[in-house]
């Protein structure tokens, strides 16, 4: 798909309206605007919400480049081969169905002082409420060797979709013992225990299929998410497979060469056949343009997800910086909820709940060996606070992890339709 | 064991004479502890790393004795005074009677 190609999809008479109206503001027309920027699981639950709940009340315009959207979430499920690539894909024809306006181009712009965004394919859309749902992009300079142009010999695939195939298809043509290597971003970033479960899905994949492979993490974090739980689920199905360089054997001064297809590791350099390099995140792009970051992120207030710097401008998800819950599909979806709710009493004068959030990440380490973390939250003055957690811990038997696993299989179909509506 | 051990150690390539420098040595190793049992009941017998050595051109540094309740892939991390150019030797002993040894060089400028 080209950057500038617009599509419509379903109601593509009420979409022309919008586009087509001047840039007048709420005193000046019939109905309030809310423009939702991204259609993941902040933005396409975000728009969904405030559609179905208004009831009409609330114009509704989702900005998506993507046709086609894949979940991050289960994406390494693809690579392990518990999943195919059309599991995790999903159309917006149900947002649609439910009067969202769904236009698919690029957000390059947005101007807060007369409250518009700007389109790559040059239209202008008003909003009076806007609600930034962008996930992630990766901070310039953070793996020497790497920038975005080597993302085809060296991918990221902590965007889903096309990257996602690339790294399987390299997975599978690897030389039999060969090594697949992984530079594991520093705090904080998209899916913490997520670069974890993928290497648990490669040395599933790997041990099937080539089993002299080695797993090399270069890793800049002296621990991380679930660390216990995978490493035991390493030594159990995986031993001797995988090898992790934390930072103080270096792990943290880490260089590639995309062209060499070389690793270096506090200057020891290694030959390797896949190098998925994760690099340091930040907002997405758009948020950044739209003047509501400070520093890598977007700072928001707790209980209706405004952004710091504008009361009509709201960020969800990965790209913003609410406090203790993690960067995950199940946060951006929770966070859309409250704000969905806190947008539609701001402009209807609907009824608003005090803000409660949730999150579990499960993660897949070995077949039927499923593992989750998770908590409840809360709003505070400073920020979405943590109210009580719980995690899966070592030495469970094999009955709950395979619940574990069934349960993360449940959610997923439970958040898509969250998501995207049933239709289509 | 069935699977291949890894060591791993980090030592300045240059010191200055006398300087004073940190050394971090680390093998992959489970440590089984000799009290687990598997899922059938049985236990699992012990099977640790029980000494690490690190000498200095033939000089002793360290000389350490492991027991069972020390964790897996065990870590040192220990200060050093570096006298003169030479050579680290680190000798890792394993209760299976395998010896695991690794060597870097310092160079006094």
């Amino acid at each position: 798909m080209t950057m500038n190609r617009r599509m419509f999809l379903g109601t593509t008479a009420a979409a022309s309206a919008v586009l087509s109206a001047p840039s007048v503001l709420a005193d000046g027309h019939a109905k309030p605007r809310v423009v939702v920027i991204g259609g993941g699981a902040g933005g396409a639950t975000a728009a969904r919400y405030i559609a179905k709940d208004s009831e009409g009340a609330i114009d509704v315009t989702l900005i998506e480049p993507s046709k086609a959207y894949y979940t991050c979430f289960f994406s390494n499920l693809y690579l392990g081969g518990f999943k195919d690539i059309e599991d995790i894909g999903h159309s917006y024809g149900g947002l649609a169905a439910t009067g969202v306006n769904v236009i698919h181009d690029w957000a390059v712009g947005v101007d807060r002082d007369t409250k518009t965004v700007t389109l790559a394919g040059g239209d202008t859309v008003a909003y009076d409420k806007l609600i930034l749902s962008p996930g992630i992009d990766f901070v310039e300079g953070a793996v020497e060797g790497w920038d975005i142009s080597a993302q085809n010999a060296m991918p990221h695939a902590f965007k889903a979709g096309s990257q996602t195939e690339l790294l399987k298809a390299q997975l599978m043509a690897m030389p039999e013992g060969g090594t697949f290597a992984m530079v594991a971003p520093p705090n904080p970033y998209r899916c913490p225990p997520g670069p974890y479960e993928r290497v648990s899905m490669v040395a599933h994949y790997l041990k099937a299929n080539n089993p002299t492979a080695k797993i090399l993490i270069a890793d800049p974090k002296p621990s991380f998410s679930k660390q216990g739980l995978f490493e035991e689920g390493w030594n159990t199905y995986y031993a001797g497979m995988i090898d992790r360089i934390g930072p103080d054997f270096g792990g943290a001064n880490v260089s590639v060469d995309p062209a060499a297809m070389t690793l270096s590791i506090d200057g020891e350099v290694t030959n390797v056949d896949v190098c998925n390099v994760i690099p340091a995140m930040k907002a997405g792009r758009i948020a950044e343009l739209a003047g509501v970051t400070d520093g890598n992120w977007a700072p928001v207030n707790a209980a209706d997800m405004s952004t710091k710097a504008d009361p009509d401008v709201y960020v969800l998800g990965d790209s913003a910086q609410q406090g203790d819950m993690p960067k995950s599909g199940f946060s951006a979806n929770s966070q859309a909820k409250v704000c969905a709710n806190a947008v539609r009493g701001a402009l209807t004068g609907s009824r608003v709940f005090p803000a409660k959030f949730a999150n579990t990440c499960w993660s897949l380490i070995a077949t039927d060996d499923g593992v989750k973390v998770g908590a409840t939250y809360e709003a505070t003055d400073e920020k979405i606070a943590k109210v009580d957690g719980f995690v899966s811990t070592t030495g469970e038997s094999a009955e709950i992890r395979k619940a574990t696993y069934e349960e993360s299989e449940g959610w997923y179909t439970g958040i898509t339709s969250d998501m995207f509506g049933n239709a289509v | 064991m069935a699977t291949e051990l890894k060591t791993r150690v980090k030592v300045p390539s240059s010191a200055s004479a006398g300087e004073v420098v940190t050394i971090k040595a680390m093998i992959t190793h489970p440590m089984e502890n000799g009290r687990r049992k598997d899922s059938e009941g049985n236990t699992i017998p012990r099977s640790i790393i029980n000494r690490l050595v690190v000498d200095f051109n033939g000089q002793n540094v360290i000389d350490v004795a492991l027991e069972p309740s020390v964790s897996r892939n065990p870590y040192f991390q220990f200060d050093a005074v570096v006298p003169e150019s030479g050579e680290f030797k680190f000798t890792w002993y394993d209760d299976e009677g395998s010896v695991h040894e690794t060597a870097r060089p310092v160079t006094v400028t």
